[in-house]
């Protein structure tokens, strides 16, 4: 079900929605945001990624801070780098990267090589987040030109190197229900509960989320035995 | 991670407030006199004749850092914040309640708890360290009166007679006043809560540390995506910030009254820095200000463990924790909004 343009939520909340929905909520639905040392250091590494120029080099060329958008998936969001690489037969540089693409035919453009880069601190993670933010990326490039994209790259900070990312259709699933979820949370408006996990002590979030006090402890019953405790002593 | 930063207070008149690259610089007589980076701050508060440029100003909005703007006598007179933050359903939540009778009267229900239950607290533990007989007797009869007024607060029935109760509770409160200070002196002689103007020195003070927290409790709200001015035990009043001042009533025992009793009792202010106007209003001078700026601020840096959470903290953060309890109940993760309540 194709979204309006109104409708369309930003990619990078789908890593927020696969490490945990309330975090997610309280970010989105809630607008809390906290920074910890983690998130300052992804920003800097993702404005360093777009700041630059394009440029062309090996005749590949590479963009920086692209703007993209699914109807589809009802997303939107920014590629840190995207690289294009023109079929050998294309090979005309007096041509700007636009003019390149838009005089290419249909089955031209297929034979572009273009792959999202996404630029992460630290290492890779276990679960699928980063990769289901490249493949929205990926999701959007295909719609928005009209190409395949069958492959994107996670750069990870601490290893220092790109690890290549296969749009399986699998993942294309799981970012397809990903989206799906995300734009269910938003339309309920509704944080779900809190369960303390380990996860939780590296989430920016925790003194926010007050994971421990949330479902597992009633207010209602801690106020009325504070308050007895209280009164007993002091009344016969 | 939320973490309590500092405030800056500036008092001097005539000063002026510049931004200077990441920082804020205080000018006086153009002469840059203090240099703070602005991510080391939560908020800027200036009393009286002081200015801001709106270089300044943008950045510290932009940096979440909130400017509040206060007479010289610590009078709340405008802030500057940035974009309301936060969560338009949250705020309609709260309206939601203010409009429900029933729910304004148990969460008007739960400051009105936290207040009485840390007035008997601050009373308690004076009485404990008080070894004359007069003033212990005063102080424990005057914790009992207040743990009678807690029974009928859990009793009542609507939010006016809990507004009633607590009108009561603060009249028996501060009646027991006078015996919270250790050496009676006839400079600090108290009978009453005198607001506008105070007319003694600890009124003078009372007024000026409840202003403080006032502009922290306020900033916690704001922070949290609240609506600062939407409150259950305080009426709407154009102007008023009702939820600042019913989140506040909690801490008033806790963090301001006793504040002001350590300050009398330990000498750190005297009868001589305190002014009586024409009109009978007593104002503190300058030196006594700072004094008392400093004594709160090193209050707030003072460890506690939180007795509803149980994690550790700063008291500074105390306000913003209180703030999130209430946004959490309110969105419906806690059942009841749990006050702070100090053991």
């Amino acid at each position: 079900m194709p979204h309006d343009e109104d409708d369309l939520l930003p990619i990078s909340a789908l890593q927020h929605l696969l490490f945990c929905e309330r975090q997610c909520a309280l970010i989105h639905v809630e607008r809390l945001w906290e920074e910890n040392r983690w998130t300052a250091e992804g920003q800097i590494l993702h404005k360093k990624a777009h700041e630059g120029k394009p440029e062309t080099r090996d005749r590949e060329r590479i963009t920086r801070g692209l703007p993209l958008r699914s109807y589809h998936l009802g997303l939107f969001g920014m590629a840190d780098i995207v690289l294009w690489r023109p079929p050998p037969q294309q090979q005309s540089r007096s041509q700007t990267l636009r003019q390149a693409i838009t005089s290419a035919t249909a089955d031209e453009l297929t034979e572009w090589s273009i792959t999202p880069v996404e630029y992460k601190r630290g290492r890779p993670k276990k679960n699928d987040c980063d990769r289901v933010q490249l493949c929205a990326q990926a999701i959007c490039l295909e719609e928005m030109l009209g190409v395949q994209v069958p492959v994107g790259q996670l750069f990870y900070g601490t290893k220092r190197r790109r690890f290549d990312v296969e749009f399986t259709p699998q993942l294309r699933d799981t970012t397809a229900e990903a989206a799906r979820r995300f734009h269910a949370l938003m339309a309920a408006g509704i944080t779900p509960t809190a369960m303390y996990e380990k996860k939780c002590d590296t989430c920016s979030l925790l003194e926010v989320c007050l994971p421990n006090t949330s479902s597992e402890q009633s207010a209602a019953m801690y106020i009325e035995r504070v308050l007895k405790s209280a009164i007993a002593s002091d009344l016969p | 991670m939320k973490t309590h930063l500092n405030t800056l207070y500036v008092t001097k008149q005539g000063a002026y407030l510049a931004k200077d690259g990441a920082a804020v610089v205080v000018r006086v007589d153009k002469k840059p006199q203090l240099r703070l980076p602005l991510h080391n701050l939560d908020g800027i508060v200036v009393f009286g004749h002081v200015g801001c440029s709106p270089a300044l100003m943008a950045a510290a909005a932009s940096a979440g850092v909130s400017i509040s703007l206060l007479t010289e006598y610590g009078r709340f007179l405008a802030a500057i914040v940035g974009f309301t933050s936060g969560n338009v359903l949250l705020r309609r939540e709260q309206y939601r309640r203010a409009d429900d009778s029933e729910k304004t009267l148990a969460l008007a229900r739960s400051f009105v708890q936290g207040k009485l239950m840390n007035a008997r607290t601050v009373l308690l533990r004076a009485a404990r360290d008080a070894n004359e007989g007069e003033r212990k007797e005063t102080l424990t009869a005057t914790a009992k009166r207040l743990s009678g007024r807690l029974v009928e607060v859990n009793q009542a029935t609507t939010t006016d007679i809990l507004r009633g109760l607590e009108g009561e509770a603060a009249t028996q409160y501060f009646a027991a006043f006078p015996s919270l200070l250790t050496r009676p002196a006839k400079a600090f002689n108290f009978t009453k809560r005198s607001r506008r103007p105070p007319l003694d020195p600890i009124n003078a003070l009372l007024s000026f540390v409840y202003s403080l927290l006032l502009h922290d409790v306020r900033s916690a709200c704001e922070a949290t995506g609240l609506d600062s001015v939407v409150g259950y035990l305080h009426r709407d009043r154009p102007g008023r910030p009702s939820l600042a001042l019913d989140l506040m009533e909690e801490f008033r025992p806790y963090l301001a009254d006793r504040l002001v009793f350590s300050l009398v009792n330990r000498q750190q202010v005297t009868a001589s820095g305190f002014e009586t106007q024409e009109t009978g209003g007593v104002v503190m001078d300058d030196q006594t200000r700072k004094r008392v700026l400093v004594a709160w601020q090193e209050r707030k840096q003072e460890e506690i463990k939180h007795p509803y959470t149980g994690d550790r903290m700063t008291v500074g953060l105390l306000p913003h924790i209180q703030a999130r309890l209430l946004a959490r109940h309110l969105r419906g993760d806690l059942d009841a909004y749990p006050p702070f309540i100090w053991k």
